[in-house]
Parts: C-alpha cells; structure tokens; sequence
C-alpha cells in the first residue's frame, strides 16, 4: 500500500499545476469565457504538446499510456485552476468509450486525432425521461441495407455544441430502460439531420441539446451490448470527478483560509474567532474524507469485478457529493458578502462544485444504487 | 500508487486474522461483541493471552517486549483486534504509562514496572483531569510537596476510568505552584493502597460504573516514584497523548458492528418486512458505511505517513481521525437502536450478568439504549472533538 506518486506522476503533477497557475488567474480565465466556444483553443493546443489529450490512450495508438492515477491527477489540477477546456468531455468520457467499444481501426483513425488536438469528441447519452438512469434510452438505431441510421433526441451533452463528432447511445432492442438492447454509435457532428441547440451550465461551462433526424451513423462496438461499456466508462468518469471535485475543494479551502487570515473585524482577523476556525477545520475533515474516496475510486475504477467497481465508484460519489456541498456552502458563509459576488472567485468554485453533484448521479441516486447493493461491508 | 497490499503485509494480516478469531478465548469476544462489559478477570485474562504471545505491547521498545513492526504491521494487529471482538490491551497500561516509563523513567522503574504492566499484573488508572481542569488541563491544582523522603499529595481527580480494579496510578500533579501552568507539573505514580486515597464511584447515565473520583488526603509518594524530571511532567502527557495516532479512529470496531447490525437488522421485523429491507434503514447504513470507508482509506494514509513522522510527536491528522471515528461510532450506536425500536426502552441491567427471567423483548434489545448513551463519551474524552478542532485550527490551518 503506498499513496506516494512515481517519479514520472510527479513529474507531470507539477507540470499541469504550473500550466494552470500561470494561465488561470481569475481575469485570464473570465477572458476565455468571453470566446464563443467559452475557453482557450491556445490552451488546448498546449494540452495536446504536453500530451494530456493523449495521456490515456495506449502509446501503440498514440497515446501516453496513462491510467486512472494520471488522469487523477490532471482532472485535480484543472479542478483547483477551474478549467474550462473539454478535457473531461473529449478525452475522458469519448475518450473512454473508444478505449473500451471500438475497433482497432476506428482507434487508429480516432486516438491520435484527439490526441493531437485537432479532434473534438462529445458523448451524447442522456435524455429528458432519464433523470440519472443509464439504461435509459430511447434514441433508436435502425439498420438497413448494412447502414445505421439514428433518430431521437440527447439532452445535456458535455461540449456537444462544439464537437467535430459524436458518440451517441441508442437502443436498437429491448423495452425503454433495458440494459440489454443499447448501441454506441459515431456520428458526425455536421451531418445532415443533426441539430444542435448549446447553452451554458451554472458554471459557464457548455451544454447542448442534440436532436438526430434520420442520422448515418456508425457502430462502436457490438448494438445493442454497450451497457457494461457505458457503465464503465461513466464510472471511469466518476473517479476523474471525484478527483476534479478534490481540486476545487482544496481551492476553495485555501481561498477561505487566506480570507480568514487576512479579513478584520471587531479589531482582529475573524480566523481568530473559534466558531469559525472550527467550521474551517470541519470543511478540511470534510475534504480529507472526500480525497480518500478520490483515491479510491481511482483505484476500482478498473477493477474487473463489475459490481465491486459500482459499490466503490457509488460510495466515492456519494463521499464527494456530500463533502462538496458542505465544503462549497462553508465557502460562501465564511467570506460572508464577498462570497455572493460574481467577482470574487470562490463563487465560481462553488458554482462547479455544485455541477459535479449533479453529473452522472448525485449523492441520493448513488445511495440508493449502494443501499440496493447491500452496502459496502458483507453482512 | 498503490492501494494493494503487498503479499508480506497480506500474510501478517491473516496471521493476526487467525490468532484473533481462532486462538483468542470465544467466550470473552462473544460477550464484547454482545455489548457487555468485561469483569476485571476477563480483561486481566484476555491481556495476559496477548502478553504470552508477545502481542500485549507490540509497539514498545523491543528490549522491553516490542515487536519491532512497520507501521502497517501495527495497523492489521489493531484492526483485526477490533473486528474480532477481542479486547484491547488496557490503553492506560500499554498506550499510557507503558510508554511513558520506557522512554523517560529510570532503569529501576523500567525493570520494576514495566513487565508488570504489559501483563497486567498491576493495573494502572490514570490522573489527569480534575474537577476544576477538564479540557484546561494544564490548570490542574493537585499537589505534590516534597517532605523528606517523599511527596505530600493532596488534591482531587476525576474521570477515573476503572479506578475501582486500579493497583496503581499516575498522576499528573503541580510541583512548583509559583512556575507557569505547564512548567510546575510533574508525572508520579501512586500505589492505589497508599493510605489518604479514597475512591468515590461515579454512575453514568447508561446506569454503569466506569469512572470514579478519586480523593488524596496527605497521600505520601516516595520520591523514587518521580518519573523522568520533576516539573516535566507536561512533556511527557503531551508525548503520552500523541503517542496514539491510529488505533483512535477505531475503524475495525465500527466495521464489526455494522455486521452485528446487519445481522439483527435481518432479524427484526416490521410487519412483513425485515428492517435490512427498509429501504430509508438501508440507505442510512450504506452512508454510515460510506464514511466509514473514507476514514479507513483517510487512516491508511495516516499510517502510510508514520514513515516519515517522528516517533512521540503528536500528527495533527490523529485529530482528523478522532473526530470523524468518534462520529462514526456514536453513528453506528445510533443504527442499532433503529434496528432494535421500541425494545431499545426496558431499561434492563441484567443483561450483563445474566438473565433471572425472560428478557422484554430480544436480548440483544437491552445493550442498544445503554450502548448509545455510554457512547456519547468518545467524542469527550482523550480531548473533546472541540479541542482536536482547535489543535486542527492551530497545527494544520495556522489560523
């Protein structure tokens, strides 16, 4: 058991904290939500240098060789700078699906393509009905003539406005919620028959609603078996947002210290009032509890073992998804006034935090799912 | 990165996993587990199995019965301890003045003392709080005066936990009444049979009796009973109280009770439905089991970190682990009164001794209620979660 980075991690920790300390300052990143697409292509241009959009992918496809643990990393830091690019929507969510449903071919095509920048990818899954159901889908997928065509419509999708192509989900059997009878297809993002509508989240970060007329689409994978794919790469997705989530909570701690330091009144820095230096000390309580279970997500999210790996990534949400909404409201009520200003950045944080509760299942849904499973400890 | 254990660390654990669940007396982790109290001879008993086997005092010094162990090492004997139901080693004699003595008393007292202690064949009960220094330790007003050949201890001491089984105990008393609060008290250990002690029973509100008051009227202490040097003493508490930085967060305690619960949960019935059911029962549970989880990983890299830390000095993160075990296991109380409802409320002592007549309702009922209350001390004692939050505040934030 050793909870100490390699070398090599270390190496590329420091590298994305430093990329992040001296390109997101608050001002530099209100300037890259000014921009239509609300963040920095330079930047993403540098990611792709760095070899951050490659850092998962296998290096016989172009990729770094990275695991959970590097990408732990990397979704920490840009968790504490607030980043904005769509690295969680390209890289990790799209990005994971190609590791785990497609060809070799369509890899070779697709991985070095993200890797070098030059490919946006989005993973349009959920719909209006679905709420947090992952089995939930009733965009179709028909076949004729050995080609698939695609009709419904996606709700929510990451950085879809943007993306050069898509990854959709659609049923091509079985009744409305069925986990069997579920396909991923590509789609091409310009396609005839695609609309999209984006719009920005609470936390400026961007959405869109996808509607498919009649789409051409191609298979990832074997229709109508990609539940334990999706399920998968959604907990893969869960360890990268609970270690993004630690980033901001961490940022958000920090900020609320100095401010207890540096903050008078009443004569004194308000730090030195014990009812507020014990509400601090329980928001660390809370985030040392909220990285543990960054860890170990991070470390079940490969685990072989489908439902060992749901208990662990349901029990990390749940940790994240209460220690973040704790943490982020102490935030805003220790600054007082200043935490309700759009010009002070914890708000911002705060705002993030509250969007990670909500992805991919907030802490009630993922109580449910545990509690269901028996909990975590065999009775 | 690594959260696998190596195959060493594997096989140590079952080792202890194994001694623990099947060498270790069945009857005395039967009644633990059950909610009830041990006796003095059962304690005595189940420290003395542990001594026989060098695994009372594993993390003393080694010429003294040390084990020697990794810190890992310490972490599977305390954790497969707790989830085996078997006692720990008194903390006063093996956590406390053991430690104590081995580091800063003399060679006559290490020789006299500390085999004694590490079997249990001198019970020691410790003297730190007083009626007027809960939490304000250093205020303590108990006096030591040197007359000839000995101290003259007058004073009183509260929270005397098992004083009543006690031979010994050390005392924390104020030798130079004019010095700064921290700088006039020193460490002395008192034989209980001293003429001038008188202990005084406290009952608490689960109806039992752990704590006492304990009363010195011109108590004479022969001098050789100093421990280290006169006027330390604050030294060596504060070393004595950091020394601990693990096995406080009792992760292995709540995990076995949790399994208790879930077994009487699948026990109890409302209406056609068994509690384990109840799906508001169940996801309480799984978020208690949720923390308890994270303080697990939390206390892993605590342990993790005893590498680099420097033996006896207090890690700011033990507070960490006080604070969130304490809430856990006050949790875990609170979930089997759930289980257990309505028959949480005879009040029914007889459950530790043995029943004269049917118990109302289930017999594992009758611990619940006292459990919770009893309980509510761990979040009190060893430093209120109040004042590991200020040490937090201090040590780790700077505020």
């Amino acid at each position: 058991m050793d909870f100490d980075l390699s070398e090599e991690q270390s190496l590329l920790k420091d590298s994305v904290e430093k990329l992040v300390a001296q390109h997101y300052d608050f001002e530099q990143r209100k300037k890259y939500l000014q921009t239509p697409q609300g963040w920095s292509p330079d930047l993403w241009a540098r990611y792709a240098e760095m070899g951050l959009l490659g850092l998962p992918f296998a290096e016989a496809e172009g990729g770094f060789g990275g695991g959970a643990v590097e990408t732990m990393i990397v979704m920490e830091a840009f968790g504490r700078g607030l980043v904005l690019e769509p690295y969680f929507a390209t890289v990790v969510l799209a990005g994971g699906l190609l590791r785990h449903a497609a060809s070799s071919a369509q890899r070779a095509e697709l991985l070095p393509a993200i890797a070098s920048g030059t490919l946006r990818m989005a993973f349009a899954h959920s719909e209006r009905q679905a709420r947090y159901d992952l089995a939930d889908v009733t965009t179709s997928a028909r076949e004729s003539a050995g080609s698939w065509r695609i009709t419904g419509e996606k709700s929510l999708v990451l950085a879809g406005e943007h993306a050069d192509r898509l990854i959709v989900s659609a049923r091509v059997a079985g009744a409305a919620r069925a986990q069997d009878g579920i396909g991923l297809f590509l789609v091409d993002a310009g396609a005839a028959g695609v609309s999209r509508r984006g719009y920005a989240l609470q936390d400026a970060t961007r959405a869109a609603e996808i509607s498919f007329s009649d789409v051409p689409a191609t298979p990832l994978g074997a229709p109508g078996k990609a539940f334990p794919v999706i399920a998968r790469v959604v907990d893969e997705a869960l360890a990268a947002l609970a270690a993004e989530a630690v980033g901001v909570m961490a940022a958000m701690h920090e900020v609320t210290l100095d401010y207890l330091r540096t903050r008078k009144q009443f004569g004194r820095a308000i730090g030195q009032f014990q009812v507020l230096q014990h509400r601090a000390v329980d928001m660390l309580v809370a985030i040392e509890q909220a990285r543990s279970m960054a860890f170990f997500a991070t470390m079940m999210a490969n685990e072989a073992d489908a439902t060992e790996r749901r208990r662990a990534l349901a029990a990390a949400k749940i940790q994240i998804g209460r220690s973040g909404h704790k943490v982020g409201q102490e935030a805003i009520q220790l600054h007082g006034g200043i935490g309700m200003t759009m010009e002070y950045k914890v708000g911002h944080y705060f705002k993030r935090m509250t969007m990670i509760e909500l992805l991919f299942g907030d802490a009630d849904h993922h109580l449910a799912e545990l509690a269901a499973m028996g909990g975590l400890i065999a009775g | 990165m690594d959260l696998a254990f190596t195959k060493e660390e594997i096989a140590f654990r079952d080792e202890m996993r194994h001694f623990f669940r099947n060498e270790f007396p069945e009857a005395i982790r039967r009644k633990a587990s059950e909610g009830r109290h041990l006796s003095r001879e059962e304690m005595v008993t189940a420290q003395r199995f542990l001594n026989a086997r060098g695994l009372a005092v594993p993390h003393w010094p080694q010429a003294w019965g040390g084990r020697d162990w990794s810190s890992i090492q310490t972490y599977f004997y305390q954790d497969e301890m707790q989830q085996a139901n078997v006692p720990s080693p008194l903390p006063f004699n093996v956590s406390m003045v053991g430690p104590v003595i081995a580091t800063f008393g003399n060679e006559r007292q290490k020789h006299e003392f500390l085999p004694q202690i590490a079997n249990l064949d001198i019970w020691f009960c410790q003297g730190f709080s007083e009626p007027g220094s809960g939490s304000d330790l250093a205020s303590l007003r108990t006096s030591a005066k040197r007359d000839g050949d000995h101290y003259l201890v007058n004073g009183q001491k509260t929270w005397t936990t098992l004083a009543q089984y006690a031979d010994w105990i050390f005392c924390l008393v104020r030798t130079d009444p004019a010095a700064k609060p921290q700088e006039g008290i020193s460490f002395l250990l008192i034989d209980m049979k001293s003429p001038g002690i008188t202990v005084r029973p406290i009952q608490t509100i689960d109806g039992g009796h752990e704590v006492n008051e304990v009363f010195f009227d011109d108590v004479k202490v022969p001098l050789e009973n100093l421990v280290g040097q006169e006027n330390k003493g604050w030294d060596y508490a504060k070393f004595l109280l950091g020394n601990e930085r693990t096995g406080i967060a009792r992760v292995g305690t709540s995990k076995e009770r949790i399994r208790r619960i879930k077994e009487l949960a699948a026990l109890e019935r409302s209406g056609d439905q068994r509690v384990i059911d109840n799906p508001r029962f169940r996801e309480k549970l799984a978020a208690v089991e949720v923390e308890l989880k994270a303080l697990e990983l939390t206390q892993l890299r605590v342990v993790a970190n005893e590498r680099r830390a420097q033996h006896g000095k207090p890690d700011p993160a033990s507070s960490i682990l006080k604070i969130k075990g304490s809430e856990i296991q006050q949790a875990t109380t609170e979930l089997l009164m759930d289980v257990v409802g309505p028959y949480a409320m005879p009040y029914q002592p007889q459950f530790e001794e043995g029943w004269n007549e049917p118990p109302i309702g289930p017999d594992y009922a009758a611990p619940a209620a006292p459990t919770y209350f009893n309980w509510r001390k761990i979040s009190i004692y060893g430093g209120s979660n109040e004042i590991q939050r200020n040490i937090i505040a201090k040590a780790i934030l700077g505020l």
